[in-house]
C-alpha cells in the first residue's frame, strides 16, 4: 500500500498525470472511488479484497477527463476494461498510467498497453463454477420455466440504470434507452420496457464484455443480470472462439469469418 | 369462434429476398397473406430491437431474410447479420421466448419459389403454436394490471 501511495505521490509531484484513480475507505466497511488532484491527499489510497468496483468507467467521462491525464489503480478485471476501452479507440498509450495490481496485491505499474495485454495472457477469463452451474440449470429448463424466471427476475427493476452506469464499456453520451424519436425502449418500468432494456444492454455488450461483473454489483434489487452476458460469452465461445480483451483482433461482433456455422438459417 | 389467422412481419434486404418476393409475385405462385413485408437496404440493417417491436405490437412470427452468404450487395452485410442473429438467437432462447417463432433465412432475387415455401411454412408452423399470448401478455402490461396508490 505505501508503495502505491508513494507512487501516486511521485506522479503527482512530477505532474506526470493530474489526477489519480483509486480507491478509499468509505462508509461503514465499504470502499468507494477516490479522485486525488494534491500529493498530499494520497494518504487516502488503499487497496484490498473489497475493492471490486471498476474504476475503468471514470476513464471516458467527460468531467474525468476535463481534470487532465490520470492514473488509476488497476486490479485484473479493471486492466481487462482498460484493454477492451483501448480495442475501441477510448483509450490510447498516452492518456493515462496504469498502476496495476496483481492477484496478490502487488504493484505493477504498465508503460504500454501492449504490456497489459501481454500480463493478461495469464488471467483467462473463465466463468466461475457456480455461474456455470446455474447456467446448466436454466438451460435443461422449459422454454415456459426460463420465461416464467427472467420475468419474475426483471419484474422488480425500476430501471434506475446503475447497471448501466456501473459498466465501463457502457460510455455511449446518448444511450439508445434515452432516445424517444422513436421510443425504443418504453420509459416505464413495466415488463415489456425491463424484458426489452436488458435484452438490449446484453446485447450491446455481446462480445465486448469483459465479465467484470460490476453491472450485478451495482443493482440495488440484485438481479442476476450478469447471467446474461456470462451466458453470451459461453455461446460464443462454441461459436466463434471465445473472447478475450485485445488491442489487434477487434471486436467479435464487428468481425466476422465467412464459414461462421449455424444451424438455424435456411 | 373464427380460425386463428397468425400475423407474421417480415424483415427482407432490398437487394435479394424482397426483388425475390417480388418474383414470387410476377410468377403468379400464390402464398399465405398473412405476412407483411418491411423492407431494408441490407440484413446488416435490420436491428434486433425490431424483431423484439414486432413481437411487442403483436406479432406471432417473425421471419427474417436476405442475400445468400458470399451475395451481399454491400459485400459483408449479411455476414455481420449472421453473427448478430446467432448471439441473439441464443439470447433470445435463454429468456425463453419462443425460437421457432422466428424464422432466418436466405432467400436470393431468383428464388421466387422459395419465398412461397418460406412463407408458407413459416405461418403453418405459427399456426400450430397458436398466438404468442406468452409474449402479447407482457407488452400489454398496462391494460391487465391493477394499479394501487
Amino acid at each position: 500500500m505505501d508503495e502505491l501511495r508513494n507512487r501516486a505521490k511521485e506522479l503527482l509531484e512530477s505532474n506526470t498525470v493530474q489526477l489519480i484513480i483509486g480507491y478509499e475507505q468509505g462508509n461503514g466497511n465499504k470502499t468507494r472511488a477516490v479522485f486525488i488532484e494534491k500529493p498530499d491527499h494520497v494518504s487516502k489510497l488503499i487497496f484490498d479484497s473489497r475493492c471490486i468496483q471498476n474504476l475503468a468507467v471514470y476513464l471516458t467521462k467527460a468531467e474525468v477527463k476535463k481534470k487532465g491525464k490520470p492514473a488509476i489503480v488497476a486490479p485484473v478485471p479493471v486492466l481487462r476494461s482498460i484493454i477492451q476501452l483501448a480495442a475501441e479507440n477510448q483509450l490510447t498509450n498516452s492518456s493515462l498510467v496504469v498502476l496495476g495490481i496483481t492477484p496478490d496485491s502487488k504493484l505493477i505499474e504498465f508503460k504500454k498497453l501492449e504490456e497489459i495485454e501481454n500480463f493478461l495472457e495469464q488471467f483467462k477469463i473463465e466463468i466461475e463454477a457456480r455461474d456455470k452451474e446455474i447456467l446448466e440449470k436454466l438451460d435443461q429448463m422449459t422454454p415456459e420455466e426460463r420465461w416464467k424466471f427472467w420475468i419474475d427476475e426483471l419484474s422488480p427493476c425500476f430501471k434506475c440504470y446503475a447497471c448501466r452506469a456501473a459498466c465501463p464499456l457502457c460510455y455511449c453520451t446518448r444511450c439508445t434507452v434515452d432516445d424517444n424519436q422513436p421510443q425504443w425502449v418504453p420509459v416505464a418500468s413495466h415488463q415489456l420496457g425491463n424484458l426489452e432494456w436488458h435484452i438490449m444492454r446484453a446485447m450491446h455488450l455481446a462480445g465486448r464484455c469483459t465479465d467484470c461483473g460490476a453491472c450485478a454489483d451495482a443493482c440495488p434489487i440484485a438481479i442476476p443480470l450478469n447471467l446474461l452476458t456470462k451466458k453470451m460469452m459461453e455461446d460464443m465461445k462454441g461459436y466463434f472462439g471465445g473472447y478475450k480483451p485485445s488491442l489487434k483482433s477487434g471486436n467479435l461482433m464487428s468481425t466476422f469469418k465467412p464459414d461462421d456455422k449455424e444451424t438455424f438459417i435456411h | 369462434m373464427s380460425e386463428f389467422e397468425p400475423k407474421i412481419v417480415a424483415f427482407v434486404c432490398n437487394w435479394c429476398t424482397y426483388a425475390g418476393a417480388d418474383l414470387t409475385g410476377t410468377s403468379r405462385i400464390k402464398y399465405a397473406t398473412n405476412v407483411r413485408i418491411v423492407r431494408f437496404p441490407c440484413t446488416g440493417r435490420i436491428d434486433y430491437m425490431l424483431i423484439l417491436k414486432a413481437f411487442g405490437e403483436g406479432a406471432d412470427g417473425v421471419i427474417v431474410s436476405g442475400c445468400h452468404p458470399n451475395d451481399c450487395h454491400y459485400t459483408s452485410g449479411n455476414f455481420h447479420a449472421r453473427r448478430r442473429w446467432i448471439v441473439f438467437r441464443g439470447l433470445l432462447d435463454f429468456m425463453g421466448i419462443d425460437i421457432r417463432r422466428i424464422q432466418f433465412s436466405w432467400v436470393s432475387a431468383a428464388e421466387g419459389a422459395k419465398w412461397a415455401d418460406l412463407v408458407n411454412t413459416t405461418v403453418s408452423t405459427i399456426r400450430e403454436l397458436g398466438p404468442y399470448s406468452d409474449y402479447k401478455k407482457v407488452a400489454n402490461y398496462f391494460e391487465n394490471v391493477v394499479a394501487h396508490g
